[in-house]
């Protein structure tokens, strides 16, 4: 009656044993999800955060550089009932300010954003000050711990805009980041410089893994410290601004708008960039970041816009210069031909009648560059006016283009806008597909009309000029940590479509400008020939912008400068004053003429 | 050799449970210390067991479990608490627990009873008497609120099973146990009646002998089966609090992780993460960080599962069905019916701690105090199956001595 019943007991025994294989082996070997939890148990991760690479001048002078900054963690597990009103002593808070911080961080638990196991922000940015008090207490608060970062710093108040600010990443930027080297928190280069060397300046992020038991008390390092990694400091980069220079230029652009650019055009290398107005670069590092923000962002005459690089203004006169390559190049002038200052079609100033290529730079006479655009655009390639307009204009444009009008240079930093050189497309368009020819565009021939650049353009047309023929993309940092070099485009050479010889008639016409045309007074210097070119951009109703380009010394040119003072008249004056004494300052180290600073700084311009 | 493997295995799992760098594995002041000493006090029961005559363990059955019984009763009033039950008698600084003395108590009365002359299985006088003999045991332990180890004494329903009980109760047994848990994961408690009416009019329908009693019997099953889902409400509200959350995390395992979910959420990530081959022994992490709680006791097997991973859980796994099968193939060759039933007490023992402590630990049944036999730590629990084994092979070396009296 009992047979087979020994055989049920023991099937039900190996039954069993096989159940708990299965489900051993889903989950010990199938579900991977256990190592995670297990090591979020065990396990807590301290980010060693990388300092970030410091910037120095050309010469070697600290511009950008790091101050360490605390903040206090919070690794919920591990914290233990503490003593608040000790705590709230500690660290300088109020009752309500303590419960407000623990109400942020249960909600940050709840959405996910935090968990209970690993370290989180608890309170940022303690100054240095507050650390000394910090220190002898952190002990008294379990799952409490101080973690080192850096913040930026900065010698000077100079290039705020260039060089940019850092911040703590945006959500914004951290979904979209393909890179997935950012962790919330983490720094981020926002503009300038900052922002485009983002990736040498950033170095790399190092971890720490230490063991906890289950109530949260540090048992050592976990794997005798195998598994941790160091963090790798970013590498610093030696900019190409002389720090000098540019101090002294926002020091003459203070109270005014607009830009100066200083290049040295053998190299394409920026010594001095500003843009006015600008901002103290320390309102936006530490505790205070957002509120300063929010004040700079809102300032009406935006300090955060950089107008070197995104202000598109009209060229005006300086543009004339390029005009007269263009003609040369083509041939339909030659450095003798003549035009009368006829002015019944557009307008001119001072008093000359028939000058040739050289008197008209130097005069900057409009009627001149009206002819010879007319010639260079109408060579008679087509019976019909429009079409020969236009086969001209596609020529002119090509050649336009040559010197980096129209389109961005690629300066290494961000945000540069590209400015406008109008070709037939662009007329096609503007006229909705009705015919137009060179009586409907002639006043891009004296740098107005459609035309369109940024400062950055016109210094760096300068530096062209100064190099006769070629200019190398201008650049802001010139050695990326030990290598001592830039970044490799910024060592090529761009040729124009102008021959070299075409260019020393614009050099020696830019000098008679400073000798004894527009610009003379205020532009000249003693002990070197200045070359260089007024502008006055017109903004009718308001008055001109005062525009001025030059570079020195006219052998072996050493400095090229593109000076824009909005609103402030005659090219003659604001612009050309300050680029002169940009050149004094860099090539003297100061200048001989305190009338001229006097003028410059009393900014009564009109 | 199987008993000298696992206790010496459990042995460095329990070092390796409680490790700390500066102490020895010997260190009398870590459990792995008092666990060697357990240990060698085993070695000298062994001694005990095997040198005292075989007939004294069948003569003298019904005293020892009279004697275990006793001191049972004497627990609740002088006993000392530890870990919230009342289960232990002190003796100097060691404490002893008589309800793990109960199981070969009762074993070997229950074989008694079933190798007396003249015993009939299916006489229900005699199935009374040997529900009487195990729930005294039981009774007594629910009196200390150790509902673990009193569900032990169930399994010896087993035992009955394999000497002619009619497997109708074990199968009312599980079906009941099934509906209970359903009672709790079914919202709406007219699906289970609808279940059971059919079931019940199915087997009534293909049952071949339609004989009026046994119509009796299957209605009756059915009507037990519909009374346990009246009684799951009533009995739930009598388990004490912590019972009732153990019971609700095992259906739903991420109700309460840091509460009453914690024992098996940590056991689980210990052994889940101890992967194939697992960390190594003294590497893992869980175990020596102290995650999951009572580690060297009824969760030891975490220890296992982390350092030694799946290729320890297998062969833990397979060490413990062979030595089932070797009692059970002991307890078959036995002459006697007192050895016999005493054998299959012994396996049904060992198999319900094996089954119960491992299904606990990977979260498929609800934690309650049952160590892993020669693996967890404590001196009672292996004094306990030191015993219960060896009463077993004294009585197999003199198989051939005793007269067959049936």
């Amino acid at each position: 009656m009992n047979e087979g019943r020994k055989e049920v007991i023991q099937i039900v025994f190996l039954l069993i044993g096989i159940i708990f294989l299965f489900k051993l082996f889903f989950i010990q070997v199938v579900d991977d999800r256990y190592k995670d939890l297990a090591n979020g148990n065990a396990i807590r991760k301290e980010v060693q955060y990388p300092v970030r690479g410091i910037i120095t001048d050309r010469n070697g002078k600290l511009i950008v550089y790091n101050n360490p900054e605390y903040d206090l963690m919070i690794v919920l597990h591990e914290v233990h009932a503490f003593d608040s009103a000790q705590f709230i002593k500690v660290f300088d808070l109020s009752p309500l300010a303590l419960r407000e911080l623990f109400k942020g961080f249960y909600k940050e638990i709840k959405n996910k954003k935090a968990n209970s196991l690993q370290p989180y922000p608890f309170l940022r940015q303690l100054s240095n000050l507050d650390l000394a008090k910090v220190q002898d207490h952190i002990d008294e608060f379990p799952g409490f711990f101080i973690q080192a970062r850096s913040t930026r710093a900065y010698t000077s108040k100079a290039a705020a805009n260039v060089l940019g600010y850092v911040s703590e990443i945006s959500k914004g930027q951290l979904e979209s980041d393909a890179t997935k080297i950012y962790r919330q928190g983490d720094y981020i280069g926002q503009s300038g410089v900052e922002k485009y060397y983002e990736e040498y300046l950033r170095g790399q992020r190092g971890v720490k893994f230490f063991m906890r038991n289950k109530d949260g008390v540090i048992k050592g390092s976990f794997d005798d410290g195998d598994s941790d990694t160091l963090s790798i400091p970013g590498q610093d980069l030696t900019s190409t601004l002389d720090l000098d220079l540019q101090e002294y230029g926002e020091y003459l652009m203070a109270g005014k708008a607009g830009s100066i650019i200083a290049i040295e055009p053998e190299t394409g290398e920026i010594l001095a960039m500003i843009s006015g107005p600008s901002y103290d670069p320390t309102l936006l590092t530490g505790k205070n970041y957002s509120s300063n923000f929010v004040l700079i962002n809102s300032d009406t005459l935006k300090p955060l816009f950089t107008r070197p690089l995104m202000a598109q203004y009209r060229p005006g006169s300086i543009f004339k210069i390029a005009q007269a390559m263009v003609a040369l190049q083509e041939g339909v002038i030659t450095p003798e031909t003549r035009f009368k200052c006829d002015r019944s079609i557009i307008n001119c100033h001072g008093p000359h009648s028939n000058e040739d290529l050289r008197g008209a730079i130097a005069n900057s006479c409009n009627p001149y560059f009206w002819n010879a655009l007319k010639k260079m655009l109408n060579q008679g390639k087509s019976a019909s006016p429009f079409e020969d307009t236009r086969i001209g204009l596609a020529e002119w444009d090509k050649h336009i283009s040559s010197f980096g009008f129209g389109k961005p240079l690629g300066i290494d930093l961000p945000n540069e806008k590209g400015g406008l050189v109008p070709s037939p497309a662009y007329y096609d368009r503007a006229y909705g597909g009705r015919p137009w020819k060179f009586s409907n565009i002639y006043s891009i021939a004296i740098g107005e009309g459609e035309n369109l650049v940024v400062p950055l353009q016109m210094a760096n047309f300068a530096a062209t000029v100064a190099n006769r023929g070629y200019y190398i993309t201008p650049h802001m940092v010139k050695s990326i940590g030990k290598s001592g070099k830039p970044l490799s485009p910024y060592l090529e050479k761009h040729f124009t479509t102008i021959d070299s010889i075409n260019f020393r008639i614009a050099v020696d016409a830019m000098e008679r400008v400073v000798m004894e045309g527009t610009g003379q007074y205020r532009a000249s210097l003693k002990d070197v020939i200045v070359c260089g070119k007024t502008g006055s951009v017109q903004n009718e109703p308001r008055p001109d912008h005062s525009v001025f380009i030059a570079f020195a010394p006219k052998k072996n040119p050493k400095i090229a400068v593109s000076v824009y003072v909005e609103f402030s008249g005659q090219g003659a004056r604001a612009a050309a004053s300050i680029a002169s004494l940009m050149i004094e300052k860099y090539l003297y180290g100061g200048t001989k003429r305190p009338q001229i600073e006097e003028y410059v700084l009393k900014g009564k311009f009109l | 050799m199987l008993y000298g493997a696992m206790v010496l295995w459990g042995w460095l799992n329990i070092y390796s449970a409680t490790y700390d760098v500066n102490q020895s594995i010997f260190d009398l002041t870590i459990n792995s210390g008092r666990q060697m000493m357990f240990i060698i006090t085993s070695f000298i029961l062994i001694a005990a067991i095997l040198i005292i005559d075989m007939r004294f363990y069948e003569t003298f059955a019904y005293i020892i479990f009279g004697a275990v019984m006793f001191l049972l009763l004497l627990v609740p009033f002088i006993g000392k608490e530890v870990g919230g039950n009342r289960a232990w008698l002190g003796i100097g600084s060691f404490g002893v627990q008589p309800s793990e003395f109960a199981k070969f108590a009762t074993a070997l009365a229950v074989a008694r009873f079933i190798g007396s002359v003249g015993f009939k299985m299916d006489q229900l006088r005699n199935q009374l008497f040997l529900f009487g003999i195990i729930s005294a045991p039981i009774l007594l332990i629910l009196l200390q609120k150790d509902y673990g180890t009193a569900m032990v004494f169930l399994v010896f329903v087993l035992v009955f099973y394999r000497e002619g009980m009619s497997p109708f109760l074990l199968l009312v047994g599980l079906g009941v146990a099934v509906i209970f848990i359903l009672t709790l994961l079914v919202e709406n408690n007219w699906f289970l009646y609808g279940t059971i009416a059919f079931a019940w009019g199915v087997v009534i329908f293909i049952s071949r002998k339609k004989k009026l009693k046994r119509m009796a019997v299957i209605t009756l099953g059915a009507f037990v089966l519909v009374g346990t889902i009246f009684s799951v409400d009533v009995i739930f509200s009598k388990l004490e609090d912590h019972h009732q959350k153990r019971i609700m995390v095992l259906i739903n395992p991420e109700l309460d992780q840091l509460g009453a979910g914690y024992h098996v959420y940590q056991s689980k990530v210990a052994i889940g993460s101890g992967g194939f081959m697992g960390k190594g022994f003294l590497e893992g992490t869980q175990t020596k960080l102290k995650f999951v709680p009572e580690q060297y006791t009824d969760f030891i097997f975490c220890t296992i599962g982390e350092e030694q991973g799946w290729i320890g859980s297998i062969f833990i796994i397979a060490l413990f069905i062979t030595l089932l099968f070797r009692v059970v193939f002991i307890a078959e060759r036995q002459k006697s019916r007192f050895a016999r039933v005493y054998g299959y007490s012994v396996a049904c023992i060992f198999f319900f701690h094996f089954a119960t402590n491992i299904a606990m630990t990977i979260g498929l049944f609800p934690v309650i105090g049952i160590p892993l036999p020669f693996f967890s730590y404590g001196g009672s629990s292996l004094w306990s199956f030191t015993i219960l084994l060896f009463i077993l092979l004294k009585l197999d070396a003199h198989r051939m001595q005793v007269l067959q009296r049936i």
